[in-house]
């Protein structure tokens, strides 16, 4: 990845991302996890046109700033539930790449034992409630995390996170009612990167602001630059304090962009979108955003970057490794875990 | 032992699990202030307060799912839908989540929750109101689904299914709330997987559940002024199923008929004579006879609501088919 200069690099930070402090602890954190997980990502697409990793594999490059972002805010016990494109934030919450990893590859050294995949992550110690295939599935049951969290008079808040796509789902509109009416610890994180696998989203919503939304079920709605990591942490930051202290849910809108396509069946997304658009999205590139800034700033060297790039892409290769080296799941695994 | 409803029995069972575990809450459409559709939760929200008694909106998906949440972190759900029926709103919460985590997740995450409500055939409530909802349900592994009979069966079964740590499909019957038996005085549970000998008998095994089960006990008492000894065997719990008590008692008589509300097709009895003729085939005198709805939705008229499901009569029928008299 390259840096911009200087003078891009500011006409290119939004107002408030702008104003905000600049940490070096924080920032230097933020940077890790995004990279992290673009490094993660990148691997784990080479893994899977090598034949290790099987079925559906959803990356989240590009959409780092997202789930980094808003989950940087969390306690260690809060919990986070997203869909199938998760492993970003399953990283992000502190899942163990090395069991992430071989957890795609289906053996027995992955966090399910390589009995979830790439789709179904969960990790209970780092309260990562999954993981699901079903566009919209995980947004009842995180609701129902937040009940639970109220039941047991506790003060954690979840974080949902779906797609622009889920937003059409009817569980969508039946849990956020559920959190408004009974004040529930939620914060529903839409991901709109603008399209719902192939399809548009002016193809699929009448009302594309998707935070107004919110309206229609008494709580707050707020959209965010997606790709501004500090952006989406100030904004998200803000909701799970209200969460926390005044038991009331939101609903963020983060606008980000994916830079590959909906699955690897679809690596080039080229059918539905225009290479041109994709390019232009890249200059927004979470990552080279949070860099400039950090440069710029004075708070890291291009040595200190290139040595966390090095460390990271380390952690991936010994996920790589850790996975090779892992056996598959024997046979007796196939029938346990169905009845207690 | 005391003679209480079958309804009276569900309502002492949640009570008590809920003075006993309190991360045990009941959810579900007018269970609180209406007091129950079928006034299963009478006095509930009085004992318990909102907190654990909770009246939902109209959102099945959402609120199953989140009782599938509420599980995962810590608490026992006891989810209620309206009938079973509505359950096909949330089927998706119900199989592809509460059925699927413990196993997705690797042994991580338990999903110990209750989805329990009326199913099955009631009084000209027509096709949407009347199904042997069962069958979607006990083809999936994952879930426990029990069908209670009795009101000492349906006390029992619904505490142990909200001690399990198992997702549970629990479904009761309208036709049955207001039966009365006899119920222990003393705490008791039934075990989950366990089934039942209602009758014994010597020379042919039924095999029968909630109504048809009780409509198999008339049938038996005609019969046996026939001279004719019909065992009975009440499954409890449909999966995981006990084939052991079947399969001992066909080993007795030599016969076997399986007698079920929902329509034949592919229903439970195939797969109940299936394990009979697989597992006890040397013992059969005749192959299984089984005696099931028609294959078409629940009507309303009257005289075809009755026609749609198997009575007296026509499992007397198939008993002596089986008997080949």
């Amino acid at each position: 990845m390259a840096r911009r200069s200087s003078k891009a690099a500011d006409e290119a930070a939004p107002e408030v991302a702008r104003k905000s402090p600049m940490d070096k602890q924080v920032t230097m954190d933020l940077l890790y996890h995004m990279l992290l997980i673009r490094r993660f990502e990148e691997k784990a697409a080479e893994m899977y046109s090598q034949g290790k990793i099987g079925g559906f594999l959803h990356l989240d490059v590009g959409m780092e700033a997202s789930c980094v972002g808003a989950i940087s805010t969390l306690r260690p016990d809060d919990y986070v539930i997203a869909g199938y494109r998760e492993h970003g934030h399953c990283l992000a919450k502190g899942c163990d790449p090395r069991k992430a990893m071989a957890e795609l590859f289906g053996k027995i050294g992955g966090m399910s034992k390589g009995k979830g995949g790439s789709m179904h992550f969960f990790d209970k110690a780092r309260n990562f409630l999954g993981g699901t295939g079903i566009v919209g599935g995980q947004i009842p049951i995180g609701t129902g995390a937040g009940f639970a969290i109220n039941y047991q008079g506790g003060d954690q808040v979840c974080l949902v996170f779906f797609g622009d796509g889920a937003v059409a789902q009817g569980v969508f509109h039946e849990s956020l009612n559920l959190a408004s009416l009974w004040r529930l610890p939620v914060i529903y994180i839409v991901e709109n990167n603008l399209y719902a696998m192939g399809t548009a989203l002016s193809r699929t919503q009448a009302l594309t602001d998707l935070h107004k939304k919110a309206e229609g079920y008494s709580m707050p709605g707020e959209q965010v630059d997606g790709m501004d990591v500090l952006a989406v942490r100030e904004t998200v930051g803000r909701a799970v304090e209200r969460a926390r202290r005044e038991k009331i849910p939101t609903l963020i809108e983060s606008r980000t962009y994916r830079f590959r396509g909906h699955s690897m069946r679809d690596p080039a997304a080229a059918v539905y979108r225009t290479r041109e658009e994709v390019e232009e999205w890249k200059k927004s590139d979470p990552i080279v955003l949070l860099w400039d800034r950090m440069s710029r700033d004075g708070i890291i060297t291009d040595t200190e970057y290139k040595g966390m790039d090095q460390e990271v892409t380390q952690a991936v290769e010994e996920a790589v490794r850790f996975a090779e080296a892992s056996p598959e799941p024997p046979l007796t695994e196939l029938l346990t875990d169905v009845y207690v | 032992m005391a003679i209480i409803t079958y309804r009276e029995a569900l309502n002492q069972a949640l009570r008590e699990e809920m003075r006993r575990d309190p991360r045990v809450f009941l959810m579900g459409e007018e269970v609180g202030i209406y007091q129950g559709a079928y006034k299963v939760s009478q006095g509930l929200l009085e004992e318990f307060g909102p907190r654990r008694v909770i009246d939902t909106p109209i959102s099945e998906a959402g609120f199953v799912g989140a009782g599938v949440g509420a599980a995962m972190v810590g608490l026992r759900p006891v989810v209620e839908l309206m009938t079973f029926n509505f359950a096909l709103v949330a089927i998706d919460q119900i199989v592809n989540h509460a059925a699927k985590i413990l196993y997705m997740s690797g042994g991580q995450f338990k999903v110990p929750m209750v989805i329990r409500g009326p199913g099955g055939f009631a009084v000209q409530v027509a096709a949407q109101h009347s199904q042997s909802m069962e069958s979607y349900f006990y083809h999936v592994p994952g879930l426990v689904v029990v069908r209670p009979s009795t009101p000492k069966d349906a006390k029992g079964l619904l505490k142990s299914a909200i001690r399990d740590d198992n997702p549970v499909v629990f479904i009761e019957s309208e036709t049955l709330y207001g039966i009365k038996g006899e119920v222990p005085d003393e705490e008791y549970t039934i075990p989950l997987g366990v089934a039942d000998v209602k009758r014994e008998g010597a020379d042919v095994t039924v095999v029968a559940w909630m109504g048809m089960l009780h409509r198999s006990l008339q049938a038996a008492e005609e019969l046996e002024k026939q001279g004719i000894s019909v065992e009975v065997v009440d499954p409890r719990t449909l999966r995981p199923m006990d084939k052991g008590t079947i399969l001992a008692s066909v080993r007795k008589t030599h016969r076997a008929v399986v007698v079920e509300a929902g329509a034949g097709f592919a229903g439970l009895g195939a797969e109940i004579a299936t394990i009979i003729s697989e597992e006890a085939f040397d013992y059969l005198d005749s192959q299984v006879v089984r005696v099931t709805g028609a294959n078409a939705p629940m009507p309303y008229a009257r005289n075809l609501e009755k026609a749609k499901t198997p009575d007296v009569a026509a499992i007397i029928a198939g008993i002596k088919r089986a008997l080949a008299i």
